[in-house]
């Protein structure tokens, strides 16, 4: 990403934005998952969780929209519920590596010196390793569960802010307003935020858009693997798991999770490349 | 060129030395007592302090990460606790599975990739422009483990033309004798046709699937990289030349526009070894990734510790020698100090 030609002041982005069909399409399809997550227990035909083993690989049906698994449960209810866990993943893991990464970064390229060099490499050790290699690192440290997963994919995303917010700050550091604020007395931590900070905003927006996506899509990955999720739980990534063993008999409850995914993930992605484009001064 | 090398040597070994770091804390940053955690709930008290002396658990912290170097330098990675082999072994024994998987997904990707990006750059703004571009961005956000599902659904239950698990027939697997692991080249050393049909007839599916996202990212790269080379004056010349299209494209602007594909190339490449562990659970292929997944979920540190630092340290190699390659792609790139 080219986070030299991105910025905030300028007084048409929401207009670009409106006019780009990426973010219409990409917003549509998340605010119908949000929707879905919110209203989940007035849209869900059945309770997610129970199982009932006479009805098991069942079809679909009037009754049962995508069908059942393995355990009779309802597949369509289980991913209107699964909403409710991809959409928190996404957005808690996002918030803890934007939050840390914002912080690393911002730090190492602000007071700079030794401080910046051990943040820094660090940070390029992390990225030394496959993402999904890193977050299996900690789930061994931590041991299995979804919360586990999402603090794994938190922390394996850090490296990625910290080093947006750190090559803006220094861009940002040498500017007169910066060395104005610093003549009148302000302290380094009002300066970071007031008046380093809200100007690197821009590249790391669009990152976090994307970024949401990329968590939601490693967290069910590691579900998927039977290393996030418990088993049962109505999360998509062990839903595809625990019924890939009955994907002859109930296709539709291994296409349905997954396409879900794809969704959602496709949803950020769109909306992100579009900010992009919006948040470039070089397209127009 | 040659200092050039020895400071990329020392800045992998530096990396490697921090990756180590970061592994070799793995036992420690586990919460409570990380030989409970490792043997398990119903370990006696005397597995439990055998461990902690085999681990040098009882040591100061410096003393043990001295020792864990110095066996990472005689090549000593210990003996997975769950299956008490020592992890070198099992490496060697897994990886083999796990390169000719990647390796297939990596000339799968190269080839379609590059190909897409041409076609689309050469009828820009046609059909098969849009084509190829929505396909590939479609192609970023899918997750490969339903991509995979969704290819063994298609192929091996409903058209039954592809198998949907495993490296070989396990009948055929039965008369090959595994030399270098690698079942291509260990059928046709066997002059086994059969087999060797059927290990290609294994290996379709499984590299599809790991090759899909990288082929995507490649056919962007090598399209915008391809566009803006034949804006050059010097392809203007090569058609007043009197060239055909296409030998202006592949002889004259395709070289030219590799490096950036390059690039890519190498990223994606890290992305391979990650995705191999996804792709190997979908296909139940016996290579690295199986194995390191259920080193995971069996938390046996030891076997984890030597996985990542293998697959890291293959990482970096990797990247080094892209970074090699850019020189023979572009004359004008001197890696090293003769660039100053």
């Amino acid at each position: 990403m080219n986070d030299t030609t991105i910025s905030m002041d300028q007084p048409n982005v929401f207009r670009k934005l409106l006019r780009h069909p990426s973010a219409t399409i990409g917003a549509s399809i998340i605010l119908f998952f949000l929707i879905v997550a919110i209203f989940a227990p007035l849209i869900a035909t059945h309770d997610p969780m129970q199982t009932e083993i006479a009805k098991r690989l069942k079809g679909q049906s009037g009754e049962h929209y995508l069908g059942t698994d393995g355990t009779g449960r309802d597949v369509f209810s289980r991913i209107v519920y699964g909403s409710r866990i991809s959409l928190k993943v996404g957005l808690i893991a996002i918030t803890f590596s934007l939050g840390f990464g914002t912080l690393f970064g911002a730090i190492a390229g602000y007071f700079g010196g030794w401080l910046d060099n051990l943040i820094m490499r660090v940070m390029d050790m992390m990225l030394a390793m496959p993402s999904i290699l890193l977050a299996m690192v900690i789930v061994t440290i931590l041991g299995q569960s979804l919360t586990n997963a999402i603090i794994a994919v938190s922390i394996v995303y850090i490296p990625q802010y910290a080093r947006i917010l750190r090559a803006s700050v220094l861009k940002v550091r040498e500017l007169d307003y910066v060395t104005a604020a610093k003549v009148i007395g302000a302290s380094d931590i009002r300066i970071l935020t007031t008046t380093v900070l809200p100007n690197c905003l821009a590249p790391l927006i669009v990152q976090a858009t994307l970024g949401i996506g990329a968590a939601i899509l490693d967290a069910a990955g590691l579900s998927f693997l039977g290393l996030g999720a418990e088993v049962g739980e109505p999360e998509w990534g062990a839903m595809l798991n625990e019924n890939t063993k009955h994907i002859r008999k109930a296709p539709l409850a291994v296409t349905a999770p997954g396409m879900a995914i794809f969704l959602i993930v496709l949803g950020f992605n769109l909306l992100g490349d579009a900010l992009r484009d919006a948040l470039d001064p070089q397209i127009d | 060129m040659l200092s050039y090398l020895i400071q990329r040597f020392l800045s992998i070994g530096l990396s490697l030395l921090g990756v180590s770091l970061l592994v070799f804390l793995m036992v420690h940053l586990i919460p409570g007592d990380a030989a409970l955690t490792i043997a398990g709930e119903r370990a006696t008290e005397e597995v439990l302090t055998q461990l902690r002396e085999d681990m040098g658990l009882d040591k100061p912290l410096y003393h043990q990460y001295a020792k864990f170097l110095w066996d990472l330098v005689r090549l000593d990675l210990g003996r997975s606790f769950k299956t008490k082999q020592p992890v070198l072994e099992e490496i060697k024994r897994y990886f083999p599975a796990t390169a000719e998987l990647t390796l297939a997904a990596m000339a799968f990707s190269i080839f379609f990739g590059i190909a897409a990006g041409i076609v689309a750059a050469v009828y820009r703004g046609k059909f098969w422009d849009y084509f190829s571009m929505s396909t590939s961005l479609a192609g970023i956000s899918m997750p490969i483990f339903w991509l995979g599902l969704m290819l063994i659904l298609l192929f091996s239950y409903y058209l039954k033309i592809l198998p949907a698990t495993g490296r070989l027939d396990t009948v055929l697997s039965l008369d090959i004798e595994s030399c270098t692991g690698f079942y291509l080249i260990d059928t046709l050393l066997a002059g086994n046709f059969v087999a060797f049909k059927d290990a290609i007839a294994h290996l379709v599916l499984p590299a599809i699937t790991l090759g899909t996202i990288p082929l995507a990212i490649i056919a962007r790269m090598t399209r915008s990289s391809l566009l803006e080379v034949l804006n050059e004056p010097y392809i203007t010349t090569a058609y007043a030349k009197g060239l055909s299209k296409w030998v202006v494209i592949i002889k004259h602007a395709l070289k030219n526009s590799m490096v950036p594909v390059l690039t890519v190339i190498g990223l994606e490449f890290g992305y391979l070894m990650g995705g191999a562990i996804l792709t190997e659970h979908i296909f139940s292929w016996p290579g690295l990734g199986s194995w390191l997944r259920s080193a995971v979920e069996a938390r046996d540190v030891r076997a984890v510790q030597g996985g990542v630092l293998f697959v890291s340290f293959l990482f970096m190699f990797v990247n080094l020698i892209v970074d090699l390659l850019y020189a023979y792609f572009d004359p004008r790139i001197r890696v090293g100090d003769e660039a100053k």
